[in-house]
């Protein structure tokens, strides 16, 4: 395989150029940047000749700060990271922690997190499309997504309290059930919102200045995609299939049915399109969990130092509590934390979230590393909007979908 | 292709190189020396059957102080590969020395790979040969160290430079700000009028 990356491209000199470069930095308070990146930019007219991006702003040293707190104690780094979707990094967290210490969360909780999962999603998806759109010029969207986000927020609130950093799930289950009323109100927005994404589409899809904005603008090629690391939607934009949700099931999502949709032309439309379709499939899997939902416990008892009791904590004596994480170190079983590393990346909205953990047979990670999608993501800028438009560079930093929080860790 | 397997043909392919290869739940890693780190590679990437054309993730490992095993190498860098044809992946873990840590860069072979390792120079300061462009990504330009070393204390080495030219910055300005408190002395007062001095009304006609 050659290296199918541009990376000595030849721009074209514009029409009327006299060859004169000017630098302009974007950022990192510019509005379109979707939080604090900036962006070195080398303009031959319009044209970019060069884009440098730069990082780092909300580097908050996660993964220092990892080592010496507790497995259970990260958990709320992880909300800090895509404070978008927080509730898929919770989900991705535990997934990976549950794996190192080689427990299963009961099949309640692993629908229970699918469900979340896939709402955090559809929050996800609705703001990146509201504010991509608001960015190349259609205010309308925007309005109308907020509109949707908020019951889901709402939802969120309902189940466990918040709205943005949840920290709902723990390692070998959830924090709480649901309750029928969230279910019933679930299910509503269920009925409901297929016919929202149709009116989304009504007011964007055949834009024309929509489509001049977006088709054949910002263009990757599939191998050029898996090259630079590209991984969800823009990687299925340009038609290659690969989604961990599939490839790799967790919790739940070998147990439902759902189809992962492709583009083929990985331009921001196919990117664009993608997300829309992945709308309704995630719909259609929050449809079968809600269908399926068995009963049963929430949180394991294979990890008795890990979780909060399930009777209330009042009865148990403090000698015997298993409220172990909180107040009274107990009797911790040597074996739990192990002498090994793990890998386990899930599918959150942005694309593949992994953790790698090196554990040292103690209850703190040796070395947390988070590959975050939006850093690899970002990286792949320079590369796609060098030889565009300006203004279409607005256009490939909403369509590459990137949150700094992540990147930045 | 089972993960075992893959590590046995890496193997017999470079019987020098490959250390040691394990299974821990589910998930197979072979150790690997670090001199031909990039010919390995290049060979799970190209290698029709195996194809792991996909770099999941790079990271740098600082061995220093682990536990169980203290004959560890000091550095060690961390790839991930994954095949998204056949489904299966592979973890390389390329061992480092502690003089000098130095490795050879994958950049050429995934263009993507080109923030990780600048990511892993800047936190773990791994030196990467061939890399386009090997600077800080998450750090400033000026930071002294390397933070996700063991030895870098957890609330750092004080402030950093660039922090404190800005508070000094800062504090140099506010001598120029308003305190209500403590208002500045009133500037000169306009010279008075003298007396008998008619006023001139802009607005009148002359004269009238």
């Amino acid at each position: 395989m050659s290296t199918p990356i541009r990376q000595t491209l030849e721009v074209p000199v514009a029409e009327g150029s006299d060859g004169e470069r000017y630098s302009l930095r974007m950022g990192p308070q510019h509005p379109a940047t979707h939080g604090v990146l900036r962006v070195d930019l080398e303009l031959d007219g319009e044209t970019i000749v060069e884009c440098t991006p730069q990082v780092g702003y909300l580097h908050r040293g996660f993964e220092k700060l990892a080592e010496s707190r507790t497995h259970t104690q990260n958990l709320i780094l992880t909300d800090r990271l895509d404070y978008i979707a927080a509730m898929a990094n919770n989900v991705g967290y535990c997934v990976a922690v549950e794996r190192l210490l080689g427990i299963e969360a009961p099949l309640r909780a692993r629908y229970i997190r699918t469900i979340v999962a896939e709402m955090s999603r559809l929050c996800s998806h609705l703001l990146w499309l509201a504010t991509h759109a608001l960015d190349i010029g259609a205010m309308t969207v925007f309005l109308y997504c907020f509109r949707e986000r908020e019951i889901l927020l709402d939802l969120f609130e309902e189940l466990c309290g918040a709205r943005l950093t949840f920290s709902y799930t723990r390692i070998g289950g959830v924090r709480q059930d649901v309750t029928r009323h969230f279910v019933d109100e679930l299910q509503r927005f269920l009925d409901l919102f297929p016919s929202k994404i149709e009116e989304y589409e009504t007011l964007i899809d055949t834009n024309r200045i929509w489509l001049k904005r977006t088709v054949g603008v910002g263009r990757i090629s599939g191998e050029e995609a898996l090259a630079l690391g590209l991984t969800g939607a823009c990687l299925r934009g340009s038609g290659v299939d690969y989604d961990v949700r599939k490839h790799e099931p967790y919790d739940a999502y070998g147990l439902v049915d759902f189809e992962v949709p492709l583009g083929t032309e990985g331009d921001i439309y196919a990117r664009y399109r993608c997300r829309m379709e992945e709308l309704h499939q995630s719909v259609r899997i929050i449809q079968q969990c809600l269908d399926q939902l068995p009963p049963g416990p929430i949180v394991s008892e294979d990890a008795p130092d890990l979780v909060m009791p399930l009777k209330p904590v009042a009865k148990v004596k403090p000698e015997t509590s298993r409220f172990g994480t909180a107040t009274i170190t107990l009797d911790r079983s040597k074996t739990l934390y192990p002498d090994g590393d793990v890998y386990v990346a899930t599918e959150v909205p942005k694309g593949e979230l992994g953790f790698y953990f090196v554990s040292d047979g103690t209850s703190r990670p040796y070395r947390m590393h988070i590959r975050s999608p939006s850093f690899i993501h970002i990286a792949a800028l320079g590369v796609i909007a060098r030889g565009e438009l300006i203004a279409d560079l607005i256009a490939n930093i909403g369509s590459l979908d990137v949150v700094l929080g992540e990147s930045d860790r | 292709m089972e993960p075992m397997a893959i590590a046995q043909r890496l193997q017999a392919e470079f019987p020098d190189e490959v250390l040691e290869s394990y299974t821990y739940q589910g998930q197979t890693a072979v150790v690997i020396r670090s001199g031909r780190v990039r010919d390995i590679l290049q060979w799970l990437r190209d290698t029709p059957e195996i194809r792991m054309n996909h770099l999941r993730s790079l990271c740098g490992v600082d061995n220093s102080r682990h536990r169980v095993d203290p004959n560890l190498k000091r550095f060690e860098v961390v790839y991930h590969l994954y095949s998204i044809e056949h489904r299966h992946g592979l973890r390389v873990r390329a061992e480092v020395g502690e003089t000098d840590p130095v490795i050879d860069s994958v950049v050429s072979l995934w263009p993507g790979a080109n923030w990780l390792e600048r990511e892993t120079w800047d936190l773990v300061g791994i030196r990467f040969t061939g890399h386009p462009d090997l600077r800080r990504v998450l750090l400033p330009d000026d930071w002294e160290g390397h933070p996700l070393r063991k030895e870098y204390p957890l609330r750092g080495k004080g402030e950093w430079a660039g922090l404190v030219d800005l508070q000094a910055t800062a504090k140099e300005l506010d001598k120029h700000s308003f305190d209500p408190d403590n208002p500045p002395p009133a500037t000169a007062p306009s010279p008075a009028r003298k007396k008998g001095q008619a006023l001139k009304f802009l607005n009148e006609e002359e004269g009238a």
